[in-house]
């Protein structure tokens, strides 16, 4: 199921929460929209399933109008923040819900939901848990049954909103690795929420990030943290040092750093450069090491430049007996954009 | 653990053992007599149908006005969600007065009901309507906490899976209210059976019709007659509490899923 976003409009009250959205989606893939709270990342995700119904702009799957129709109307499985399990049935009632209420031929016999439930439970890994609660699973185990519960209707799009959101850290991790799993097992388009880019880059094909109810950038997620397009996705995408400087003649310069910004009007500008592209080097400019400390393979240094700009290093373990006292650095790659 | 039980012992056992013991001053014949001749008999068919169905009748209306209190804005909200407290706050004897004053063959709802071939005051239809109004803020006031908490998400869920609205509230919201709905029918049937001041207006009293246990209670003890009225107590004590435990029972099993 391709799915083409055109210039999609919303506003709460006078408050516009996306602006002029455009995205497509191909076939098969998996993306993130991500994007701090209030960028209308689950306000996109909520139009595309029909939850929510846009001012103006189109909703297209497989190029076919389904702007107004209704979320069971488009097939969509979608996966709540909270879960939104029905707390008084099973764990297999659950699941078999999108089956039960189908009508007529449309609805399989016992048998068949029987069959289906017992093969879901078996792809999200809770074999033996179907008579039990809600409430008698963990946080993890109640999103996988969220999640199998929106494949049982064999939905054309998958949608999931936060989807670990409320997890701790590890199930979190395992639970990525699932949601890859299982999308690579059914092949179903695939489009999640997250305000965490670790997560994003991690688990998607592509990202699209969000500002302000407005597209940033899509891309792989190579390509948004190596190329961001603009300051935003440069400063949310992966750790970034911030410097406010000026661009003159093709260059930029923030007190000692200097660095090349061919292409960008003179005036105001803002770098940033990642940890781990500063490296030592004599011919670069001086830093005051204030503090370099091992964590696993990485040494990561907090320094000071001489006008007393703070900074970060993100260098190898074994450079870590490198940095200290005062050493000489210098930016192998930064991305300059006009303030 | 020791409050409670002291609390409990001095303020509901104690009182009602008194009561048993008044009741066992007599014979076992006379306590037969009192207790299950055809009069007391029918005022308890009353006492506790009536109650029965006015709980019902809340059952439904009640969740119904929970669910505008919480899921609409509409002008005049908080007027109406204080009326429902109103029969809580209201003498009881009020609420009789008015509700006879206004089903009354000649009353202002009276009127049109005669017509209609239907007599609501002076019968047992008037004890119910009683009752209907007694219990109305119990049903309300347990549902609608719980229906303010239920996400809508759930509801979304459903819909997300191709529920149509009428399987959506069938199989997902009223299931899951079904404790809550528990608490205030016992509440509101309780309420019922015990109600006396605003139910004998409206009643007509007549003995074997339209006669009340609690009244017939109040009669008893007019003539002195303590031991007989203890025993109609202890009766109506016995089968209260026998269906409270039956409706915990319930209760406890539609809670199943916590």
């Amino acid at each position: 199921m391709t799915i083409s976003i055109r210039s999609i409009e919303k506003k709460f009250g006078r408050y516009p929460a996306l602006n002029k959205v455009d995205l497509e989606i191909a076939d098969g893939e998996l993306l993130a929209l991500l994007g701090p709270s209030g960028s209308g990342k689950t306000t996109l995700l909520r139009t595309i399933a029909g939850l929510e119904f846009p001012d103006a702009g189109q909703v297209l799957f497989d190029g076919e109008d389904v702007t107004f129709a209704s979320a069971a109307a488009r097939r969509v499985g979608f996966v709540f923040q909270q879960y939104a399990l029905f707390k008084h049935m099973t764990v297999a009632k659950n699941i078999a819900f999108g089956l039960d209420v189908r009508k007529g031929k449309d609805k399989p016999d016992k048998a068949e939901i029987a069959r289906r439930v017992e093969a879901l439970l078996k792809l999200v890994e809770l074999e033996g848990l179907g008579k039990r609660y809600p409430s008698q699973l963990s946080g993890g185990q109640r999103q996988r049954v969220a999640l199998s519960r929106a494949l049982a209707v064999q939905p054309s799009v998958l949608l999931l909103d936060e989807p670990f959101g409320a997890l701790d850290a590890t199930v979190r991790k395992s639970l990525r690795k699932e949601l890859r799993r299982v999308h690579d097992a059914t092949g179903v388009t695939t489009i999640f929420v997250t305000h965490d880019q670790e997560e994003a880059l991690e688990l998607a094909d592509r990202v699209a990030i969000l500002n302000k109810g407005q597209i940033e950038q899509v891309g792989t997620p190579d390509q948004v943290h190596e190329e961001p397009e603009t300051a935003f996705v440069c400063g949310f995408v992966g750790e970034a040092n911030c410097f406010d400087g000026r661009v003159g003649d093709g260059r930029f310069s923030a007190g000692a750093l200097q660095l090349p910004a061919s292409g960008l009007r003179d005036g105001s500008a803002t770098a940033y450069v990642r940890p781990h592209d500063f490296v030592l080097d004599d011919a670069g400019f001086e830093v005051r090491v204030d503090r370099a400390h091992v964590q696993g393979a990485l040494t990561t240094v907090n320094a000071t430049t001489l006008d007393g700009r703070p900074l970060e290093i993100s260098a190898s373990r074994a450079e870590a007996a490198r940095f200290a006292g005062t050493v000489r650095i210098s930016a192998r790659k930064a991305h300059v954009y006009a303030a | 653990m020791g409050v409670t039980l002291t609390i409990l012992s001095l303020i509901v056992l104690i009182p009602l053992t008194a009561v048993a013991l008044k009741a066992a001053h007599q014979s076992p014949e006379a306590f037969w007599a009192a207790a299950f001749n055809d009069r007391s008999l029918a005022a308890y068919r009353l006492t506790f149908g009536a109650a029965f169905v006015a709980a019902a009748v809340n059952g439904v209306f009640g969740v119904l006005t929970a669910w505008a209190l919480v899921r609409y804005e509409f002008p005049g909200k908080t007027i109406v969600n204080a009326l429902v407290d109103l029969p809580f706050a209201l003498p009881t004897a009020v609420a009789g007065i008015a509700l006879a004053t206004l089903y009354a063959p000649k009353g202002w709802v009276g009127q049109f009901l005669t017509p209609l071939g239907i007599k609501a005051a002076y019968n047992p239809i008037g004890v119910v309507i009683a009752l209907t109004f007694i219990g109305l803020p119990f049903v309300v006031r347990t549902i609608e906490p719980v229906l303010r908490d239920a996400a809508e998400d759930v509801e979304e869920a459903a819909a997300s899976l191709g529920a149509d609205r009428l399987q959506t509230i069938a199989r997902v919201v009223l299931p899951a209210l079904a404790p809550a709905w528990l608490t205030g029918f016992a509440m509101a049937f309780a309420r019922g059976v015990g109600e006396y001041g605003s139910v004998i207006f409206i009643a007509g009293n007549m003995p074997y019709k339209s006669e009340i246990a609690p009244l017939l209670i109040i009669i008893q003890l007019e003539q002195f007659e303590y031991e007989r009225a203890a025993t109609i107590a202890v009766v109506m004590l016995a089968v209260s509490f026998t269906m409270l435990l039956v409706i915990n029972a319930i209760q406890a099993w539609s809670r199943r899923f916590d």
